[in-house]
């Protein structure tokens, strides 16, 4: 049975007069391939930040501060300065930097395990201490790099190879809503949490990043976007239902919209 | 007119740091390290440096870690259970090879393995300096951020309570000279862009011509670099009367002063005693301690612990004279390591014990 | 005789794709298509283009692994419908 659709070619460029609109990768993700896995949510908002710092013309003051996870495979894909972390310790080491390099614009890269468990210290208490640098939370709910276990963003009932039969209150205890802790402090200037499981949240990450640069830039304090990823492998589900995935089990519980704008 | 101050030791070390060109620096309060930062808070700001009271010590390691990657002099340091917390960040600030200079104030000698046997995870050794009294002190701050910067490593000065609380006249230079200049290795965002950012990562990618995420490449460059630092970093002793001497007498820090002196009186009364005080822990001086005890017949090593440095002097006597402990844990109620038997009458009765 | 108005068109890196399907559900005019049999050397599916592309970006924006280039043409194009061929 032939295949009657009609395919346009899609291998070089157009013949006709065109516009460049997208370019592959943003200039400053240098390394295309990276081993994360198909359908992994992390690449599409490293992407966001890094569109976000070029558009704002931030690439040459920014120092990133990474932590470990899945996402740790990027710290050497890029164009910006960074600065490579212990599991859950990105904001201490960026404090360290934002207050030696005032006029530089620091951003950390963490996911939730980095974060929202090792690292709930260090997030609140710059969040507390009103630092002036933006951390970016990519939250998929579970140990993505470890091959999907439970975190203390993993909603109740959810499944994950330590919450086989799906996280139990009494077993488990509940999800920590990060975004929701961290804009009670009086010093987090701007608190944002979004998705990029389609085109329209991947835009609104875009556009909650830019404020939340905005606001370090302003000098108006600590800065966080939190963005839900889509982890199939760690979700154990097929890439094509991880965004509905997202929809129905982490955004539900992490609420996407901004929760604190200066 | 001398130029000397009378200066608690804490403050001392505070002002030999700014004068070396410290301009960051941050800790968690816990006696007797506590004046410490006490005094570089007050100093800091005056020189346009920053001073973070940190809201813990994992914390505080981790600003210390950010802050030189800028390539500013960066410090930090606590005591004894403080240190536990950040080994961590210091095994993998070593393997991001970032000059860091870290002050412990002791409480007793118990930390002398955590110091030199690297007491993080991981394969790693930090350069360890220990000073026995305020001048020394001054003095060994000053190399601890020269030696941090040439090696690129942490340096450790280990301290304790009498260092940190004892007055003593002391010359100590102005805080007021110039910071050294930024290594260009140092990160400010600028190289964003460029095609080639630079990155500064544990896991490698981080110094000229290394890759990144070639872990093993990187952790055989961080070996051979440590190689390469215990073989140039010169290691110094204090040795004293042990050409003739009968007996050695092994000590270190605040607790080698008293053994010091309490060698010079036995010598006075006769006694042919010498004294070996290791200064740098870490490259531990064993050729010297060596040559030191050649001639004698007995080392005995005089600790305020159960005894760890005597391991050290095993190994560097290889056999050669037999190496008795004669220290112990000494604790007052306070347990902040101030001994009621660290004094010269019963230092002095004990080396007489060895000597018979 | 119906024609087709394309506005924009993409360029598509079949060997950097892992078939994930993320670009096929996010494309607003549904042009693009996953392969049935045809994979890339590393074994996996991708993406072809049907006539309609918009050049909106969203194909580009979701894909984790940078596979699309997006173009916008200076004056759209007319795709005759019947007689439609791969060009």
């Amino acid at each position: 049975m032939t295949d009657e659709r009609i395919y346009l070619s899609t291998d070089t460029p157009p013949a006709e007069p065109a516009v460049l609109v997208d370019d592959f990768t943003p200039s400053l993700i240098t390394q295309a391939n990276h081993h994360l896995c198909p359908g992994c949510g992390e690449p599409i908002a490293i992407r966001a930040a890094m569109e976000a710092i070029e558009e704002l013309e931030l690439a040459q003051s920014t120092i990133t501060v990474f932590g470990i996870g899945c996402y740790t495979a990027f710290a050497h894909n890029l164009d910006v300065e960074v600065v490579q972390a212990l599991h859950g310790r990105a904001p201490s080491v960026a404090t360290g930097i934002k207050r030696m390099l005032p006029d530089g614009f620091v951003v950390t890269v963490q996911g939730d395990g980095d974060m929202v468990n090792e690292g709930l210290q260090e997030v609140l208490h710059a969040a507390a201490r009103g630092e002036n640098i933006t951390c970016l939370l990519l939250n998929n709910g579970v140990f993505g790099e470890t091959g999907g276990q439970m975190t203390t963003t993993t909603t109740l009932g959810q499944r994950t190879k330590t919450s086989i039969e799906g996280r139990d209150p009494h077993q488990h205890g509940h999800p920590i809503l990060l975004s929701d802790l961290a804009a009670t402090m009086d010093g987090a200037a701007y608190v944002a949490r979004c998705a990029v499981n389609n085109a329209g949240n991947v835009a609104r990450t875009k556009r909650y990043i830019t404020r939340a640069y905005e606001s370090q830039m302003a000098g108006a304090g600590f800065s966080l976007v939190e963005i839900l990823t889509m982890c199939p492998t760690g979700w154990f589900v097929d890439t094509l239902e991880g965004p509905d995935y997202l929809q129905d089990t982490l955004a539900p519980v992490h609420n996407i919209g901004e929760l604190k704008t200066p | 007119m001398s130029d000397r101050v009378l200066l608690e030791g804490s403050e001392a070390i505070a002002r030999a740091a700014v004068a070396a060109g410290c301009r960051f620096f941050t800790g968690y309060p816990m006696t007797p390290f506590t004046e410490l930062l006490e005094h570089m808070a007050a100093l800091l700001p005056e020189v346009d440096g920053v001073c973070m009271n940190a809201e813990s010590e994992l914390e505080a390691v981790g600003m210390a870690w950010g802050a030189a990657t800028t390539g500013h002099l960066a410090a930090t340091g606590s005591t004894g259970q403080g240190l536990s917390l950040m080994q961590e960040s210091l095994s993998e600030i070593t393997n991001a090879r970032l000059p860091l200079v870290v002050f412990n104030m002791a409480r007793g000698q118990g930390d002398y393995f955590q110091a030199t046997r690297g007491g993080g995870h991981g394969d790693y050794r930090h350069i360890v300096l220990a000073p026995m009294d305020v001048p020394e002190a001054v003095e060994l701050t000053r190399l601890a951020f020269e030696l941090a910067s040439q090696w690129r490593t942490p340096v450790m000065v280990l301290g304790d309570y009498y260092l940190a609380h004892t007055y003593q006249a002391v010359s100590v230079p102005s805080i007021e000279g110039a910071a050294p200049e930024v290594p260009d290795w140092a990160l400010n965002g600028s190289s964003g862009g460029s095609g080639s950012a630079k990155i500064i990562s544990p896991l490698g990618g981080g110094v000229e011509g290394e890759e990144g995420f070639d872990l093993g490449a990187h952790y055989a460059a961080c070996a051979a670099h440590i190689q390469e630092m215990s073989a140039g970093v010169e290691p110094l002793v204090d040795i004293g009367f042990c050409e003739d001497a009968e007996l050695v007498v092994a000590a270190y820090g605040s607790v080698g002063k008293f053994v010091r002196y309490a060698c010079l009186r036995l010598r006075d009364a006769g006694h042919r005693v010498g004294y070996v005080r290791p200064i740098t822990l870490w490259p531990f001086p064993s050729e010297a301690v060596h040559n030191a005890v050649a001639g004698s017949t007995k080392v005995a090593v005089y600790e305020q612990n159960m005894g760890q440095m005597v391991d050290d002097v095993r190994l560097a006597t290889m056999g050669a004279v037999p190496v008795e402990f004669i220290g112990g844990p000494s604790w007052d109620h306070s347990g902040f390591g101030i001994g009621p038997d660290i004094n010269v009458p019963d230092i002095s009765e004990r080396i007489l014990e060895a000597l018979k | 005789m119906s024609t087709i108005t394309i506005r924009g068109t993409v360029v598509i890196d079949v060997e950097a794709c892992k078939g994930c399907d993320l670009c096929i559900d996010a494309c607003p005019p549904r042009v693009l298509e996953m392969t049935d049999h045809e994979v890339n050397t590393r074994g996996y599916r991708y993406p072809r283009l049907l006539a309609g592309c918009t050049g909106c970006q969203a194909c580009a924006q979701i894909c984790p692994d940078f596979v699309f280039q997006v173009y916008k043409y200076d004056t759209p194009q007319e795709l005759p419908l019947d007689e439609s061929s791969e060009q």
